[in-house]
């Protein structure tokens, strides 16, 4: 999880597939859609070749469903992290991305039929989402060739995986009041960065860590800050681990004490990291970071639950119907507003504020989904053995506060999408 | 996969919108709502645009399209408050007829096309009472019965072969009738399983017509009560300033954008007669009426006093959408409709 939040992303969603697109020019990304063709919602025949390839490799390599240990604890870190190096190794961990970083160059359509299928195998969650639904495309956007190449296929193939390095104690909603920063080094070959990040996903245990310092003290709020990448073993570096709410380790609080970044692992320019960091953010709400097929599969298997309570509760049951067919409804809809997002994307328009509607829905629908479940579990629900359920629901209540709480979101549709006044 | 319009169907959206802009003021809805009349200058306008005619097959005089291509117009139909019977005539009445044989079929498709006739088309949820919105001056009435022995039946009844009783609606223009009629050969549509199936397309189409023109009476409450929020001040500061109106906006925004895209894909599936279409109509309609009754609820709350006041143009569009979102199966009974299917595939 990590807090990232505060106003409005400029940038959301032009880089879906790993390769930048420029705001407003329309770039033919993709060959399976022409504008001016009816609009039609089946696949191609390509594209179902694509999901029966996926599908059957999924089938024959995805651990079954819940057996590798919680990626928060390290042996279940590192299971997940051996997972990922297997995808990698046939290409199937970052399958957008193009081929000299290890991907299989597919379009977005293409991604989102991959997690339909990922989730429907009920494969482990993905240990490097920081880094290849979130870094990734940033980099693709603003990295320098010589930063693609470094960073890429190793986030590729998991062996070095990132977590987020944006909010601080005192800066969580307001992600332009951080204070952490970054001064010139003595040999003027990098900077020297000081202070504390907090609620870093992945980082008891990550390799690498993306962050916003300030470099520019004198510069307004949203100036002056520049966007870092972080080796976490680097002198100067100390990270505590923070358990969750269910015990485990899921983030860290992270020190920093004068630790050198050389010039090259700057992301951006210089005193433009909010630009690059809003970037981050519009993946993280908008397309990139959570796909339909986790709330459609979780959907699907809600009403095979419903159907195995009512046979045994009929009574107790029905009362919870409504719940149920509306979870199911939201989990369909964001599949649909996904689908009328990408292509949006691929015919060359932009995700603008949409994103951070599509963040409210996704983090929502998620805690509709396993509420409805607890609900048709009853007193079982608090038991913890065996109890996916359970587990889901904690992972969910975190939904509506990370990548910017929905509080902040809802302001960015105000404002945004209905042009109500800033505060 | 292509999620979206054509540029032809953005377009006849596009033409449409200024027309009802001009034709279809506040001020005109007023009128409509002092003196209800199924048909008006602005209808003729709509028939010689072809939208009245839309869904007629080329040789009856319309453009033979489908649901898909209407459906951009239903919405602007909902966001200007337009009060003729674009749903029941064109979206419903037309297609039935369309799809049933017979020149009488065919005098009738001749009529809507020309803009001569409107129609009304009795509900066929079980939950809905007897009356017919729009029944109350319309030239065709399009109704179902069963036999005594079982047998359904769907008859086209000229306005002269019934009788209609008026019922008042919170919403004038809705113009709600009782209908009766005696069943006759003369106007006999299609009976049996012909009946049947067109009477559950035409739920399924009811549902997602009357969607569409929900998704656009959402947004055109959400946008009064935006620009009411930006004008009104208190505290010394516009109200839309405030988090707690800004929330309350956006989370009806929110609902809204995500019932849009599920009734698009409802019209596409209903056009190409997918196998899940019904349930796709029911995800529609229960999305968009949840969203429209939402947007009604924060709309009133925002504009307060005003908004409660006859004088305030907000109601207009209240009491359509109140009507509307219970209109054709509510949003809980799709809800049953979704749950039951789901489990049916199981």
């Amino acid at each position: 999880m990590s807090a990232v939040c505060q106003i409005a992303p400029t940038v959301d969603g032009r880089h879906l597939r790993g390769i930048p697109l420029r705001a407003g020019r329309r770039t033919p990304i993709s060959l399976d859609v022409t504008e001016n063709e009816p609009m039609d919602l089946s696949f191609t025949d390509a594209q179902d070749e694509f999901r029966s390839r996926a599908r059957a490799w999924l089938a024959a390599h995805a651990p079954a469903p819940g057996a590798l240990p919680s990626l928060d604890t390290a042996a279940g870190f590192e299971a997940h992290r051996a997972w990922e190096q297997t995808m990698y190794a046939d290409r199937w961990s970052v399958v957008s991305w193009p081929e000299e970083f290890g991907g299989q160059g597919v379009g977005i359509l293409e991604w989102l039929i991959f997690e339909e299928e990922y989730w429907r195998a009920q494969a482990p969650l993905r240990v490097s989402q920081n880094g290849i639904f979130l870094l990734a495309p940033t980099i693709f956007e603003f990295g320098t060739d010589a930063q693609q190449r470094r960073f890429l296929p190793p986030m590729a193939s998991a062996e070095e995986i990132w977590c987020q390095g944006w909010s601080e104690p005192d800066a969580g909603s307001d992600l332009a009041g951080i204070r952490s920063r970054a001064v010139r080094a003595p040999g003027d070959d990098g900077w020297l960065l000081t202070g504390q990040k907090t609620w870093a996903s992945r980082g008891a245990f990550a390799e690498w860590c993306f962050g916003l310092f300030r470099t520019d003290p004198e510069a307004e709020r949203h100036r002056g800050l520049t966007y870092f990448l972080i080796e976490m073993r680097a002198p100067g570096v100390t990270v505590r681990p923070i358990p969750q709410i269910d015990g485990e380790t899921g983030f860290a609080e992270l020190f920093f004490e004068e630790v050198f970044v050389p010039d090259s692992q700057v992301l951006g320019e210089v005193g433009k990291g909010w630009n690059v960091a809003m970037a981050t953010a519009g993946s993280e709400r908008g397309l990139s970071l959570r796909s339909p097929a986790r709330y459609t599969e979780a959907a699907g298997r809600l009403v095979d639950l419903y159907a195995e309570r009512l046979a045994v509760d009929p009574i107790r049951t029905a009362r919870n119907a409504d719940a149920v067919a509306q979870a199911w409804m939201d989990a369909e809809s964001y599949r649909l507003n996904t689908y009328w997002t990408a292509t949006r994307v691929v015919t060359g328009g932009t995700v603008g504020p949409e994103a951070s509607a599509n963040k409210i829905h996704w983090s929502e629908t998620d805690l509709a989904i396993h509420r409805a479940a607890l609900g048709l579990l009853g007193t079982g629900a608090e038991q913890t053995e065996g109890n996916q359920w359970l587990d889901g629901y904690l992972f969910a209540l975190a939904g509506p506060i990370y990548a910017g709480t929905n509080e902040i979101q809802r302001n960015v549709v105000a404002e945004r999408m209905l042009g109500l006044p800033r505060s | 996969m292509r999620f979206a319009f054509t540029d032809q169907q953005l377009e006849f959206r596009n033409a449409l919108r200024p027309v009802l802009d001009k034709e279809c003021t506040t001020s005109d809805l007023r009128s409509a709502f002092a003196a209800p009349a199924p048909r008006s200058d602005r209808w003729n306008t709509l028939a010689e645009m072809g939208i009245v005619g839309l869904t007629v097959p080329e040789e009856h005089g319309g453009l033979g399209m489908g649901l898909l291509d209407l459906v951009l117009l239903l919405e602007e139909a909902g966001r200007a408050g337009l009060p003729e019977p674009l749903l029941e005539t064109t979206a419903l009445a037309a297609p039935l007829l369309g799809a049933t044989a017979g020149s009488r079929s065919g005098t009738w498709l001749d009529q809507i096309a020309a803009g001569d006739v409107t129609a009304a088309v009795a509900p066929v949820d079980p939950a809905a009472g007897p009356a017919v919105a729009g029944a109350d001056g319309a030239d065709l009435l399009v109704v179902h019965t069963v036999t005594p022995s079982g047998r359904p039946e769907l008859h086209a009844v000229p306005a002269s072969a019934a009788t209609t009783t008026p019922v008042a609606s919170l919403d004038p223009t809705r113009r709600l009738a009782t209908v009766h009629w005696d069943p006759s050969p003369a106007t006999l549509l299609a009976s049996g399983e012909e009946a049947h199936v067109l009477l559950a397309d035409l739920a399924d189409r009811a549902a997602v017509g009357s969607a569409a023109l929900l998704l656009g009476l959402a947004d055109r409450m959400i946008v009064l009560a935006a620009e009411y929020a930006r004008e009104r001040h208190q505290f010394g500061k516009p109200i839309g300033s405030f988090q707690a109106v800004k929330h309350l906006l956006a989370g009806a925004q929110v609902r809204l954008e995500f019932a849009r895209p599920a009734v698009y894909a409802a019209a596409w599936s209903l056009d190409g007669g997918e196998p899940d279409r019904s349930r796709a109509a029911s995800l529609a309609k229960a999305s968009a009426s949840d969203a429209a009754t939402e947007a009604a609820r924060v709309s009133l709350q925002v504009h307060g006093a005003i908004g409660y006041t006859w004088e305030c143009d907000l109601q207009l569009f209240l009491k359509r959408a109140w009507a509307l979102a219970e209109a054709w199966g509510s949003a809980a009974d799709h809800r049953q409709r979704i749950l039951l299917s789901l489990l049916d595939e199981r």
